[in-house]
């Protein structure tokens, strides 16, 4: 091997632990947004239940209203 | 807080994730230029002398982010500044990344100049190995405890005695009577031609700068990551 040659392989291998550093920093936010999509589905379910529960409650309401009527 | 206040903390003017990762890439573009078109080729070593304007800026940069790491543990230890552990741990992990570096580019350009990828009677070689290993070890102790304030206390101690080891590493060169590791910066300046300089300086101000920018990011999706943990538990 030359100069050259070792010069381009010091130079490769800082740019290839660069490039596998941001690989594994993406890797990193790719998990943390699909935990972070998973929490806000969790917390919409959370925020819909209720709603969903109260309707229920009221239509429950309207059809004994009715009977007794 | 009052009604409708945001939540967020304030963003600040300048923001150290944009505006560090685009100061490296400058830095570092110029730093490749002026190594391959400006630099002159050395009388001595050849070409692989340009190893050089890599080799000694990580070694540098690892010596200041394993300073930094010990700097943030002694903030976590006596001042209890919050989240100074993990800035701590942040900056070690970006040392050892560059000590790896360094290790790698040095042996091959002790390759490619002494004709061997390691020389073991080499003190100065073998105090960085060291270095760097013991600051390997850092992962494995902190790793072994539970999370929790045993964990960020025994942690810091570790990195600040780890710092005694870099001047020690730094002035080994000096003190080596093999005379195997060149000495480049010697008390009458350095001993390399000005356009050698100039260039040396652009590409250690891009490493750190690289390194500064992984620090930030790094130490964003570990905020991140703690705070999602934190989301997760009060949904549950």
């Amino acid at each position: 091997m030359s100069g050259g040659d070792y010069l381009a392989a010091a130079y490769l291998v800082v740019l290839l632990v660069i490039l596998v550093y941001v690989v594994i920093i993406g890797l990193k936010l790719a998990r943390l947004d699909r935990d972070l999509s998973a929490l806000v589905e969790l917390a919409r379910r959370r925020i819909e239940a209720p709603a969903s529960m109260q309707e229920e409650q009221r239509e429950q309401e309207e059809r004994e209203e009715s009977r007794v009527g | 807080m009052e009604r409708g206040a945001d939540p967020r903390p304030a963003r600040r003017a300048v923001d150290p994730l944009v505006a560090v990762p685009v100061l490296a890439v400058t830095l570092l573009g110029t730093a490749v230029g002026l190594v391959f078109f400006f630099a002159p080729v050395d009388a001595d070593q050849g070409i692989s002398q340009k190893i050089f304007y890599i080799h000694v800026p990580c070694a540098l940069t690892a010596y200041a982010c394993f300073a930094w790491g010990a700097w943030k543990a002694y903030l976590h230890l006596w001042k209890r500044t919050p989240g100074a552990d993990m800035e701590s741990y942040v900056a070690i992990h970006q040392g050892v990344i560059f000590g790896a570096l360094t290790l790698l580019t040095g042996s091959i350009w002790a390759k490619a100049s002494w004709g061997h990828w390691w020389v073991w009677s080499s003190r100065q070689l073998v105090l960085f190995l060291v270095l760097f290993l013991f600051y390997a070890a850092y992962f494995m102790l902190r790793f072994s405890i539970d999370p929790g304030p045993a964990r960020a206390n025994l942690s810091a101690v570790y990195a600040i005695f780890g710092v005694a080891l870099i001047p020690v590493s730094f002035l080994a060169i000096r003190l080596a009577e093999d005379f195997v590791h060149p000495v480049v910066f010697k008390r009458s300046g350095p001993a390399m031609t000005g356009s050698m300089f100039l260039t040396f300086c652009v590409a250690w101000a891009g490493i750190l700068a690289l390194a500064a920018a992984f620090y930030h990011v790094e130490l964003a999706g570990k905020r991140l990551d703690s705070r999602v943990r934190e989301l997760r538990g009060l949904l549950r």
